[in-house]
């Protein structure tokens, strides 16, 4: 297995490679540019001309591409036009706060997913399923900006019970509790529809196996249901949901765009969305190889653990 | 099961309760204010936005400042300064024992070192740029030391809002010492003169300053400043509410009304240097007709768009200059609402249901609500007989097609101005040679000599009440050959607890907190 980790690690590489020519095609091919962004009213063609020399824009674009990709080999990622900051720094500070929100949206959905899916198939037609059904069913198609809002009114403006946005209280905050406190809202907001999609497939997952041969006769022996359910069954049905929370760390990645502008959460998402108005390519790059690795890597992990736990895939 | 369920729910609820309420509450004796986007930079002379500006104001202090509640020019870092005759070598006497926060003096040689690194390519700290505002200062030729607290400002042409473009944020003065030890990082580690120091830049988190007790003005009350970027309105509108801020600026005008009504909350309002106008097609088209332009002024319900469309936050527009600068006397009134004549200039004209294209935003730096004004604009050229076509961009999209002129594309554009002069807008839009193949932002090709003459006149003129007669002219002919639709005037507006005093909006869209008390 150490080696067919280490071979999809190094498959990383080509991708990134490919992205970041991409990002940078696309970049350059969407009207507008820094130096607009930056003069805003004042962008005359002199001035525009002013500031794509200063910002080294008036190379050509193979050349501008060669050039950052050679820095990059040699770790510099450039500095953000607009920001007028190290690329990495940014990007690197911002992504922990984003990974903070994914990472425990991510466990979230997926316990609330796998709880929820296994009860209602186990109590399939219940009031429970029912429910669960009907709740599963609305928190994917509500759309989690207006979610977000919607808990920012009730949690924090009618009842004050929690912060309204930000990751820290201003002055004394800081410590664990208070992230905390800052992480229930936007990460339930951002758990809710994957949580939703986790639910309907470990229900239907586990409606599948109970009704196999070996529930049956785990039933037969006289086992708990309480063991049936949890160590038979859903082992064995947790090993299909498993990619599937794989590609819904995708979703939360992609979901922290919006829930972060919501909650003003200083992540990579609201970052990504202020760098591309702003034409600011190089911040634009740094942010998405970053993303998009983690993205690899977070399947890259699902897969790895799907394999430890289904024995037929690791022959 | 249904044990486990329990269980679950019990914890849940727990974890709500457990956590002590009221964690939205600003600090004792420190203000936090709302702002609408992270700065990019805290280096003046770096940044163009209003949102940047509000922070940097408390952190420096230029040669000169806009006294309270005018755009007029009173001394700051310098106590006074002399003119020449001919106008082009201004002369100022600087304040003395002044230190810049990181402890280093303010004197000749550091005015010096400020305009140089904006102006001079051979700089050795030109590359802590670029500084797209520096042509603000292009008719500076050179900046001299005369003595220790004496400096002398050489410009090659005699240029009246010179003493102006000091006072803005582009003019602010900042630590030689500390540009020299951050290079292009100055931007996250200012150091200036101003009444609060710098303290923290967390991203897209906050910005906070603390009080300068040393500071030359009279140390400011509050402890310490904290600026919030919260970019989605509905949420700083929420986080105002829910107590989490004590200063909200640019409230949209949805919720002024429900903020008015507050009593824990007051509303502060501004008129200032803003225009919000439409440009026409000088050149081709419909619009070549000045009485087809005329028409359009008339066919816009201007009053309906400042009352309803945005809720009373803006003024109907007279003309180019704002009356913001209301050292400009101008008697020239707004377009009626006149349908009737509308549709008779446009018979006049020989014109029947012109066709038009107009280039509509969907947002941007003072464009206000761009695409319901757009569609409105629309509805009430479309009643007197215009057959508009909507085309809309994305900002900077947008600035990109408009700046290089409408010729061969639109009949008319969208556009806002906020200006700190009254020379800037018309200078840069309305004069024959500011046509956008010699670089100016005519996008409507509009040439009228006696206009060209007039501006060149006025930009010269040291003599304040000389110029405000040149430029109630300018606002005459211009409002008479409509090469705008000239729609408002924008009302900048803020929201404060009702526990902050003594807060301002100044008509420079800047924000000064040093006098607030909470």
């Amino acid at each position: 297995m150490p080696a067919y980790a280490a071979k999809r690690l190094l498959s990383v590489f080509p991708v990134l490679f490919g992205l970041s020519v991409i990002v940078f095609l696309v970049m350059s091919m969407i009207p507008g540019d820094p130096a607009t962004a930056i003069l805003g009213a004042y962008a005359t063609p002199e001035n525009v001309e002013r500031i794509n020399r200063d910002l080294g824009l008036d190379k050509p674009l193979v050349q501008q591409y060669v050039i950052w990709i050679g820095n990059v080999l040699q770790g510099d990622f450039g500095r953000s036009f607009a920001l007028n900051r190290p690329v990495l720094d940014e990007v690197l500070e911002r992504f922990q706060a984003t990974l903070v929100l994914a990472g425990v949206s991510l466990v979230l959905c997926a316990v609330i997913g796998l709880l929820a899916g296994v009860v209602s198939a186990v109590r399939q037609f219940g009031w429970a399923d029912k429910v669960i059904t009907f709740v599963v069913l609305a928190g994917i198609s509500m759309p989690s900006f207006w979610l977000g809002l919607i808990l920012i009114l009730l949690f924090a403006v009618k009842w004050r019970l929690l912060p309204a946005s930000g990751m820290y209280a201003i002055y004394g905050g800081g410590d664990f509790k208070d992230l905390l406190l800052h992480l229930i809202l936007p990460a339930t907001t951002l758990a809710v529809v994957a949580a939703g999609v986790i639910a309907r497939l470990t229900r239907a997952a586990m409606l599948e196996v109970l009704r196999q041969d070996f529930v049956r006769t785990a039933r037969a022996k006289g086992l708990p249901e309480r063991q049936v359910i949890y160590r038979h069954a859903f082992r064995a049905a947790v090993v299909s949901v498993i990619p599937v929370i794989g590609i819904q760390a995708g979703f939360v990645l992609g979901g922290a765009v919006y829930i972060e502008t919501v909650f003003q959460w200083p992540g990579i998402g609201a970052m990504l969305v202020n760098a591309i108005s702003t034409r600011d390519i190089l911040l634009v790059q740094g942010g998405v190889l970053v993303v998009a690795a983690s993205y690899v890597l977070f399947n890259l992990a699902a897969d790895m653990l799907q394999t430890m736990l289904d024995p037929r895939i690791r022959s | 099961m249904k044990r486990l369920f329990h269980r679950a729910a019990f914890a849940a609820l727990l974890a709500l309760v457990g956590f002590s309420p009221a964690t939205a509450q600003t600090p004792p004796n420190v203000l936090v204010v709302g702002q609408i986007a992270e700065p990019k930079s805290l280096d003046p002379h770096a940044v163009t936005a209003t949102n940047d500006f509000r922070i940097l104001v408390n952190l420096y202090d230029g040669l000169v400042r806009y006294k309270d509640g005018t755009l007029e020019v009173e001394p700051a870092l310098a106590e006074n300064w002399t003119i020449s005759d001919d106008g082009k070598t201004y002369t100022f006497k600087l304040r003395q024992g002044v230190t810049f926060h990181d402890g280093s003096e303010f004197n000749a040689e550091a005015v010096k070192f400020n305009f140089d690194r904006m102006l001079k390519e051979d700089h050795p700290f030109h590359d802590t740029g670029p500084f797209p505002l520096s042509f603000n200062f292009s008719a500076v030729e050179a900046v001299n030391v005369i003595d220790d607290s004496t400096v002398e400002f050489k410009l090659n042409e005699p240029f009246a809002p010179f003493l102006s473009n000091l006072a803005y944020p582009t003019g602010l003065i900042v630590s030689p010492a500390a540009v020299e030890q951050h290079g292009k990082d100055f931007g996250r580690h200012p150091s200036g003169t101003g009444p609060f120091r710098f303290a923290e830049w967390k991203s897209n988190q906050l910005v906070a300053a603390e009080r300068n007790d040393a500071y030359w003005d009279g140390a400011p009350a509050l402890e310490a400043v904290v600026f919030r970027p919260i970019t989605d309105a509905n949420t700083r509108i929420a986080e105002m509410m829910a107590g989490g801020i004590d200063i909200m600026v640019e409230v949209p005008p949805d919720n002024l009304a429900s903020f008015r009504s507050d009593a824990n909350l007051n509303v502060v309002e501004q008129a200032g240097p803003h225009v919000w106008f439409a440009i026409l097609n000088t050149k081709e088209g419909p619009f070549a007709d000045k009485l087809v332009r005329q028409a359009a002024n008339f066919a816009v319900n201007k009053e309906t768009l400042v009352n309803d469309v945005l809720q009373g936050t803006a003024t109907v527009a007279a003309g180019p200059i704002p009356p913001a600068f209301n050292w400009v006397e101008s008697s020239v009134e707004p377009y009626p609402h006149d349908p009737e004549r509308a549709k008779q200039l446009l018979a006049e004209a020989g014109v029947e249901n012109p066709k038009i294209t107009f280039y509509v935003t969907e947002g941007g730096s003072g464009m206000l609500n761009p695409v319901t004004m757009g569609a409105a604009i629309q509805a009430d050229l479309q009643a007197v007989g215009f057959d508009v076509a909507i085309e809309t961009y994305e900002w900077n999209t947008f600035l990109g097609r408009v700046n290089e002129g409408l010729e061969g594309k639109a009949d008319m554009a969208e556009m806002a101005w906020m200006t700190n002069d009254p020379d800037t807008v018309p200078y840069l839009t309305l004069r024959t040679d500011a046509s956008p193949e010699n670089g100016g932002f005519n996008s409507g090709y509009y040439s009228n000599p006696e206009v060209d003459e007039l501006l060149a006149k006025a930009r010269t003129s040291t003599d304040q009440a000389e110029r405000a007669k040149l430029y109630a002219k300018v606002q005459e002919i211009v409002h008479e050959d409509a090469p705008w639709l000239f729609v408002a005037n924008w009302v900048q507006n803020a929201v404060t607890t009702a526990a902050v005093q003594g807060f301002k909006l100044q008509p420079s869209f800047l924000l000064h907190l040093k006098d607030v008390t909470k």
